[in-house]
């Protein structure tokens, strides 16, 4: 039973078409990653404070970048959520309400939020922010996200350990907006309940000092008696707890029939090229379901297109059931990307077939290189004579963030990448 | 002056006897298919077993529902809540606002304690849940000393400490012994293994031992030391703090009874006889080393520490 607000499809024309279409919502670590993420085509941007926001050591916002953030995302029509979704401590509280104004003063749409702390105060001092609670609370029940719709919350991010059918159930009966993980790094423990940086290293993990202990290597023995009996073999790799990467392309026509309303995609410390390449497959896979579901087939090149950004294997963990030792990572917790970020497009002159572009990685004559953005196709070139901004023939562009020339077959528009096989 | 509750963790339905003996005011109980953690397991009718116990000795018994619940065990939470209702007990403890919502249909009068174990870290959100129905909250054990006298201070429901044994660092609904297990390719010996008692993981780098097992919960880890502040009670007791826990999951029955006493001692001392307490408190921790296990050593948890973010 689908709840009358949430028709899905409509046969249009004697076409079924999706006409609840999910938000595309994406990572934005800092200014530069909110725009690329908008201008490639995010509904909506989740951005972290100075302050009440995990991922302590990202680069995060201040008051006045939200303002820019917020001002750039709508002229896309784009939307701005921040989290706030610490487990505040007493000392937390003194300085919150402030900073919950001025987040609605700065025309954010909504806050994420973990601690009914601060779903209260933001209630009372910035009535006008969406609140939206955390996955750090781990709700993964239907009763529970009634409870917290009865608060007047307006979405829950679920657990990450509810699968489709727990999904389906929890949108039939709760009308709430609910948001879910499509892509990106994993807490393989519930989220808010893994303390294992506390023990290790003196640092919050529920407040943003999560030192990754869950992708360190153990040794798993067992006591008997007094003897610590080794339960591996020397050729085996260690114990590890570390997840590999969500990565649900292939359930996304599911996750839209489904009515979930919000599909996020995780990384706010990740690069802006990851950011373009994750937003973009995603784009198209959404548009390309909603305007015509029932022909609908995933093309290998999306798939082939995110392993390119990819530094850990990927899997579906629990959307599709209970995830095996395929979706852990033993022995290694990560692995090299097959590409990298090697230039930002700033300019592009049609006459001359000239592209300025922004040094990102070092290139050089006879390297063959891939452009990528919302405006083209995907095409590769070889990389012929390049020229710093006085007109001096380079040979190779070496200096990050150097503005360097060369020609570009096909047109190219701002903000389009550059990326090289590694 | 007040005394806090001493509050322990039998391992099964005759082990309340013991504890009851040593000096508890009241048990913790439960089963893992609600409960997360416990030091034993108790059916329905082990739980009706306990509530004659305590009710023999005057003390009271909570049952643990503080499991992550999923869609599947929703519809039966109200059967079992208002078992436990009819039974008698004395508080249910919750972290899922879904137990929370079944005990204001089916037992309003049920008392209830709010134990989200990681997350409870700030006086405010005690008190939210005391609105919500809560008649206590149950600290995370990751706060310091001055953290925990403050919450006291602002709180307006019971507050409940753990003061003795280890702690939950990280629970994952995954499977995460059976698939490494199932990854060496011992598929055959998993269901049997993966259930076994005394598993631990050893870190090189800290040279520590973290506990860890699986249950119809997932994967526990816990913490490499066992908290012992038995000579550290006087902020505590002098603030009003409502209950100490001993905390005795993966821990033999005898050895929880013996600390049960031990604790049994400090808390009258300290709240009766101030000077004897500072006195006698090294040998009562004395007399908790000589009993611990080797593979357990004691520390005083998030007590005295400094944590950043």
């Amino acid at each position: 039973m689908l709840l009358k607000n949430d028709k899905i499809s409509e046969i249009i024309n004697g076409k079924r078409v999706i006409v609840k279409k999910p938000e595309l919502l994406a990572p934005a670590g800092n200014l530069e990653k909110l725009k690329i993420a908008v201008h490639y085509g995010a509904d909506a941007v989740f951005l972290g404070g100075q302050e009440y926001s995990l991922r302590a050591n990202a680069d995060n916002f201040t008051l006045e970048e939200i303002a820019e953030g917020v001002r750039f995302a709508n002229q896309y029509g784009a939307k701005v959520y921040v989290t706030a979704n610490i487990y505040a401590h007493n000392e937390n509280i003194p300085g919150l309400e402030e900073y919950l104004r001025a987040l609605e003063q700065a025309g954010v749409h909504g806050i994420i939020v973990a601690d009914p702390l601060i779903i209260e105060t933001a209630r009372r001092v910035a009535p006008k922010l969406e609140v939206h609670l955390s996955t750090q609370q781990s709700m993964a029940n239907w009763k529970a996200v009634q409870f917290w719709k009865e608060e007047g919350l307006e979405r829950v991010v679920l657990a990450r350990e509810t699968s489709a059918e727990e999904i389906r159930e929890i949108k039939e009966k709760v009308d709430i907006e609910i948001e879910a993980f499509i892509h990106g790094a994993m807490c393989s423990a519930y989220s808010g309940r893994c303390v294992l940086s506390n023990h290790m290293t003196a640092r919050d993990s529920n407040r943003g000092g999560c030192c990754q202990s869950c992708r360190w290597d153990y040794d798993l023995y067992q006591l008997k008696g007094d003897k610590e009996i080794p339960l591996f073999d020397e050729n085996d790799a260690p114990f590890a707890m570390s997840a590999k990467d969500l990565n649900l392309i292939r359930a996304i026509p599911t996750m839209i029939e489904l009515g979930i309303d919000s599909l996020k995609i995780e990384g706010r410390m990740k690069s802006i090229h990851y950011v373009a390449t994750v937003v973009s497959v995603y784009r198209k896979v959404i548009d390309a379901y909603c305007a015509d579901p029932d022909n609908f087939t995933i093309r290998e090149e999306w798939i082939k297109e995110l392993d390119k950004c990819a530094n850990r294997d990927t899997a579906p963990s629990f959307f599709t059931g209970m995830p095996g030792y395929q979706d852990h990572m033993y022995g290694s917790h990560s692995r090299k990307t097959t590409h990298e970020f090697a230039g930002l497009v700033l300019d592009y002159d049609k006459e001359t077939k000239m592209v300025t572009l922004q040094q990102r990685n070092f290139f050089k004559p006879g390297d063959e290189v891939e452009f990528f953005g919302p405006e083209i196709e995907n095409f590769t070139q070889v990389v012929e004579k390049i020229w710093d901004e006085d007109g001096n023939e380079l040979d190779a562009a070496r200096h990050p963030l150097q503005i360097v020339k060369f020609k570009v077959e096909r047109e190219v528009f701002p903000y389009n990448m550059m990326r090289k096989g590694i | 002056m007040k005394k806090p509750e001493l509050l322990v963790t039998p391992t099964s339905v005759s082990h309340i006897h013991d504890l009851a003996n040593a000096g508890a005011d009241a048990v913790i109980i439960g089963q893992q298919r609600y409960g997360l953690r416990l030091a034993g397991e108790f059916s329905r009718a082990d739980v009706k077993e306990a509530v004659n116990i305590v009710r023999q000795y005057g003390m009271k018994v909570y049952v643990a529902m503080n499991a992550i619940f999923h869609n599947d065990k929703v519809d039966e939470l109200g059967d079992y809540i208002t078992f436990l209702a009819d039974t008698g007990v004395d508080a249910i403890v919750f972290g899922d606002p879904a137990v929370l919502m079944t005990v204001r249909e089916v037992a309003p009068h049920m008392k209830l304690h709010w134990n989200p174990e990681t997350t409870a870290t700030n006086w405010y959100t005690c008190n939210y849940w005391g609105r919500k129905g809560a008649k206590r909250a149950v600290l995370a054990r990751e706060l310091n000393m001055e953290a925990i006298l403050e919450i006291k201070e602002h709180a307006e429901v019971e507050i409940e400490v753990q003061v003795h044994g280890m702690t939950c660092m990280y629970q994952s609904k995954r499977s995460l012994i059976g698939n490494y297990f199932e990854y060496q390719g011992k598929v055959m010996e998993i269901e049997r293994k993966k259930y076994e008692k005394g598993m631990f993981l050893y870190d090189k780098e800290r040279d520590s031992k973290y506990p860890i097992f699986e249950d119809e919960n997932g994967t526990h880890i816990m913490s490499p030391n066992d908290i012992c502040i038995i000579d550290e009670l006087s902020e505590m007791v002098d603030a009003g703090i409502d209950s100490f826990k001993i905390d005795g999951v993966l821990h033999e029955p005898g050895y929880i009874t013996e600390v049960t006493k031990l604790y049994r001692r400090a808390i009258d001392l300290c709240a009766e006889n101030r000077e004897q307490y500072e006195k006698e408190k090294d040998e009562l921790l004395a007399k908790i080393e000589a009993i611990q296990p080797k593979h357990r050593p004691l520390d005083t948890g998030f007590f005295f520490k400094e944590t950043v973010y």
